[in-house]
């Protein structure tokens, strides 16, 4: 193994000082982990995602990561990660568009287990027809496994937040996995500038008894229901089980929004936000509106931009009041169903101001000009 | 408003148009610009379409994804044009006014009447080169067809300095920055099977950035 010195968290993301370096996403991955103490990283390779795991698997072979292998299917993989983290150490591994709804049944299994995985998911249309291109509609499967949620905009995002996942997964009033969501080929294989802190400083590493259940205990919960399900002795207790332990688990990311603030800054981050029309949305829609808000000013209209860097848990309070004075609300999106429209609706008071859309959905890019044309409309 | 150059790139697979993307926006980055690149393909297989855009600001670029309105389109093969291998059609869609198509092809292509008559009304310049001849001439290997493709660049508009190409060529063979996966580890090991030493790939490779710049023409429409 290389030597790497420990640094403190809060030191190590806001203290240290940085690199410029010019890297693909999936290169920015590899540099996270590579600081991030991982224990052990499993594979199953997709586009847009195989690049990163390849990495990774680079970081095991030079003595960063201590255990890598390549698992047998995106299911196994994912299944594979639970046995992983339940033995008490810290698991990294990434998915994207298929291969995440391969192994969808262990995300809320992930968070029903309390585990602190942390995994990268880079988005990608799903079938049918076959696409291996950008969108986010995999993101709408997602949002109700429990996981947290978190969507990086470009490539500095996916340094920070890869990175303060675990920091924030492994908190004993959380523990729960972070899902960090990066949009494929716009964010994954885009050459950006990045500032990364010096390689030789890591993270602390998992520390198993901060853990709010015991480690693989198989006579306690929630672990003695895999041998000896509650359902199979009495039914009440079953039910008397799911109803506190589900709530114990939504409650756990409840708790997370205090770190969400403390690292990321919170849940959202906002520009101009008192101007009437308002660009709420996340992900690469963030970067495209940014180049329409410039092209409208040109022509005089004011807009405001509100990125949202959490999703789950959603920044209810955030968009309550941000939204309350904006006379429309507008919402990109990379994929056809809306469903960033449909949660914004969902807490907006008064949502006929919500225009959803413009959506570019199969891997296209979006073009500003398509969100000009939506700010245009609104100001009529 | 930021000084903007956005440059498509039209390929084919194996032809190293992403190499050639990732050593301009690298050059751009050295000058001291702002500037990302970001590729474009389907299944990964040699041949097959592959498209890398180049985008260079003097201001910080938000704009991802593949470039819609490109004032400068390479085209790397002529089967980009005369068998369509492209995700954009036709070629020129989206060049903006008195922009800048460099082809290579030893010999002018059978581009239609209509087409040529666009171009013109778009007062857009095209222009030759014969890269891959160069590549094989002056670097000893098909393989530096990229190269040339860059030095045409260079012979039509100075979006960046020789010197800050070389820098990037450097970055990419010389250095430890770069690490290649999959078939891009591959051809790179074929490219550097080629010379005795790094060095030398990329003396020879400097010398087909040279040569093609001064062996680019205009082709009148």
């Amino acid at each position: 193994m290389i030597e790497q010195k420990v640094m403190d968290p809060q030191q190590l993301f806001f203290e240290a000082e940085r690199q410029e370096v010019f890297i693909t996403g999936s290169e920015i991955v590899k540099e996270a982990v590579k600081r991030a103490n991982v224990d052990i990283a499993i594979s199953y390779p997709i586009t847009p995602q195989s690049e990163s795991m390849h990495l990774v698997g680079d970081l095991y072979a030079e003595g960063y990561v201590k255990e890598y292998f390549r698992g047998e299917s995106e299911f196994a993989v994912m299944s594979e990660v639970i046995g992983a983290a339940m033995a008490g150490v810290r698991v990294f591994t990434a998915t994207g568009g298929q291969g995440a709804l391969r192994a969808f049944e262990n995300f809320p299994n992930w968070s029903g287990s309390r585990l602190p995985l942390v995994c990268a998911f880079m988005t990608r249309g799903l079938n049918a027809p076959l696409s291996i291109q950008p969108d986010t509609l995999e993101m709408a499967f997602m949002l109700d496994t429990g996981m947290i949620i978190l969507h990086a905009e470009a490539a500095q995002d996916i340094y920070d937040m890869l990175l303060k996942a675990f920091i924030i997964a492994e908190k004993t009033d959380v523990h729960i996995p972070v899902g960090v969501f990066m949009d494929g080929f716009f964010v994954t294989h885009t050459r950006d500038k990045v500032k990364i802190t010096p390689a030789e400083f890591k993270l602390p590493p998992y520390e198993p008894y901060s853990s709010p259940i015991p480690v693989m205990d198989m006579e306690n919960v929630p672990f003695r229901h895999m041998r000896d399900p509650f359902v199979m002795k009495s039914n009440f207790i079953s039910y008397a089980a799911h109803a506190s332990w589900q709530q114990e688990v939504l409650a756990a990311a409840e708790r997370s929004r205090r770190y969400i603030q403390q690292y990321l800054g919170g849940l959202v981050e906002k520009e101009n936000e008192n101007a009437d029309i308002l660009i709420i949305t996340s992900g690469t829609a963030v970067s495209q509106s940014q180049e329409a808000i410039a092209m409208a000013q040109q022509e005089g209209i004011d807009v405001g931009l509100v990125k949202i860097k959490c999703i789950r848990p959603f920044p209810t309070a955030e968009i309550q009041q941000l939204a309350a004075n904006a006379k429309a609300i507008i919402v990109p999106e990379f994929n056809r169903v809306g469903w960033m429209c449909r949660e914004l609706k969902s807490v907006i008071e008064d949502n006929t101001k919500v225009v959803g859309g413009p959506r570019v959905f199969g891997g296209m890019t979006m073009p500003p000009e398509m969100i000009l044309d939506e700010i245009r409309r609104c100001t009529q | 408003m930021a000084e903007k150059t956005w440059i498509r790139m039209s390929g084919l697979g194996g032809q190293g148009v992403i190499t050639c993307a990732h050593i301009l926006a690298t050059a751009a980055n050295q000058e001291g610009k702002e500037s990302t690149v970001n590729p474009f393909f389907g299944a990964e297989k040699r041949l097959a379409p592959a498209e890398s855009y180049v985008r260079i600001s003097s201001e910080v670029i938000h704009e991802r994804g593949e470039i819609l309105k490109p004032d400068i389109i390479m085209i790397f093969h002529p089967h980009v044009i005369t068998l369509g291998k492209c995700y954009t059609m036709p070629f020129y869609e989206g060049l903006q006014p008195g922009g800048n198509v460099i082809i290579n092809s030893d010999q002018p292509l059978a581009i239609s009447k209509e087409d040529l008559e666009k171009l013109n009304q778009m007062q857009a310049k095209v222009f030759y080169v014969s890269a891959t001849q160069i590549a094989s001439e002056v670097g000893g290997t098909e393989l530096s067809t990229n190269m040339a493709m860059l030095g045409a660049l260079l012979g039509v508009a100075k979006v960046v300095s020789f010197d800050a190409v070389k820098f990037a060529v450097q970055d990419r063979f010389g250095g430890k920055n770069f690490v290649a996966s999959g078939s891009t580890a591959a051809l790179d090991d074929v490219m550097k099977s080629k010379f005795a030493k790094v060095t030398q790939l990329i003396e020879k490779n400097m010398n087909v950035v040279e040569e093609a710049s001064k062996r680019v023409e205009e082709y009148q429409l």
